[in-house]
């Protein structure tokens, strides 16, 4: 039992990483596929702050009859990276809506066949 | 307990992030997208990293799922069928998946005090930090103080991502009061949000100047902030709200915050210190580093907020355009 909780949030993070690459490389439409890449974004800031979590700790906040923190830097490597990170779909999101208005469609294989005709 | 917690929440997430993957619609889609952000916080919670379940509340299964919502007003809610060989995908999957699951058992287990993560800068940030720079939230003091360089690339990052939206859809005009648009004769949502929007700004503030003591920030003050002016756009329409918040002065008050920020660290530069160095903008190291801390937090939270919302205006500004007869 404990083998599995040593390893258990790093495996549901493989696991979250994998469905959202799957999502990525299988699917066809473009806003399907921007929910892929959240997913895979998410499982990373998962293992990140699963690294930081010490057994028997509290929240980085300083509080009396506190001894055990769990670490801070992780956290605020991912709290940026949270904003950082739907700034960055907002752009993605904002492709697919220009993609749409050229091509009138948000389908991969579709657009691509029209490329030719543009 | 917790551990059991861990176990059940981590469960869920997967289960959902299974059902992303077969549903076709892709509304349902994007509000599974939702629950999964609001179970990540959950479970950030539990990891004791309560800044950043603030921060993923509230940006994850507000402002992202707004956007994609968005998107989806213009790009149509169904996913067609593809006829792409499936298998392909799953190989890669499958294979990628059992190396990295063969990577993780040398991974140091799950929580251990004595983990390398634990033992470098960690112990420095947790002992020193309270003397150091005199707050009680270690994330702020990291986020806005030892990590003050890494943290103005971020907000400039944010800046240049609003610049990028702006360049592809543009921001809406002001006069645009004809249209149609909001949900005005929904009478509860009116009163509803007449409540409450005053109350999210006044606790937006409040995580805004209380980051130092709790958890909170510039991050996620301009988020939680931008969410209430989003409301007020949803249910009021834009056009109101453009009126109320002009695209035109957001455009200058993103370009504001990071001016703030850089602009401590240029002024702790002239006082002899290195940049970004908030000793040096008191007499007393310690109000030095408070007074640098809440203004780069208030630069940060200006900027985000800013951007958050003109990049919800130009998407509402794309769906309001075909609406226009």
């Amino acid at each position: 039992m404990s083998f599995i909780i040593d390893y258990y949030n790093y495996w549901i993070v493989v696991f979250l990483m994998m469905a959202g690459f799957y999502i990525v490389i299988s699917a066809n439409n473009l806003v399907k596929k921007v929910v892929g890449l959240n997913i895979f974004q998410t499982s990373v800031f998962m293992m990140y702050i699963s690294i930081g979590k010490v057994t028997n700790g509290s929240a980085p906040i300083v509080a009396e009859g506190i001894t055990t923190y769990s670490n801070p830097l992780p956290h605020v490597l991912i709290l940026t990276a949270i904003v950082v990170g739907v700034a960055t779909t907002a752009v993605g999101l904002a492709l697919i809506v220009r993609i749409k208005r050229a091509y009138g469609t948000v389908e991969e294989n579709e657009f691509k066949d029209k490329d030719d005709l543009i | 307990m917790a551990v059991f917690i861990d176990l059940m929440l981590l469960g869920m997430l997967a289960i959902t992030a299974l059902r992303v993957i077969f549903l076709k619609d892709l509304f349902a889609v994007v509000m599974l997208f939702g629950i999964y952000s609001f179970l990540s916080a959950l479970i950030f919670v539990n990891l004791d990293a309560v800044d950043v379940a603030f921060t993923e509340a509230a940006v994850g299964a507000g402002i992202s799922t707004v956007l994609m919502l968005g998107t989806l007003a213009l790009t149509g809610r169904k996913e067609k069928t593809n006829n792409h060989k499936s298998w392909l995908p799953l190989l890669v999957v499958v294979a990628t998946g059992a190396a990295l699951i063969y990577g993780t058992l040398d991974m140091p287990p799950f929580g251990d005090p004595n983990n390398p993560a634990q033992q470098h800068v960690a112990p420095r940030y947790i002992q020193d930090s309270p003397q150091e720079v005199g707050l009680p939230n270690m994330v702020t003091s990291v986020l806005a103080s030892y990590r003050g360089f890494d943290t103005l690339g971020e907000t400039a990052v944010v800046f240049a991502a609003a610049i990028g939206v702006f360049s592809l859809l543009g921001l809406p005009k002001r006069d645009r009061a004809a249209i149609e648009s909001g949900l005005k004769s929904h009478l509860v949502l009116r009163v509803v949000a007449k409540l409450i929007i005053p109350l999210i700004l006044l606790f937006a503030l409040y995580v805004q100047f209380h980051g130092d003591y709790g958890p909170g920030g510039g991050f996620q003050a301009g988020v939680i902030a931008a969410a209430a002016i989003i409301l007020y756009a949803l249910v009021f329409g834009l056009p109101l709200a453009t009126h109320v918040l002009q695209p035109s002065l957001l455009k200058v008050l993103a370009a504001l915050g990071v001016l703030i920020y850089a602009g401590t660290g240029v002024v702790s530069l002239f006082l002899g210190g290195n940049f970004l160095d908030y000793n040096v903008l008191a007499s007393d190291p310690i109000a030095g580093q408070h007074l640098g801390i809440i203004i780069i937090e208030l630069g940060v939270g200006i900027t985000v907020f800013a951007a958050m919302l003109a990049i919800f205006y130009a998407f509402a500004g794309q769906a309001e355009r075909k609406n226009i007869p």
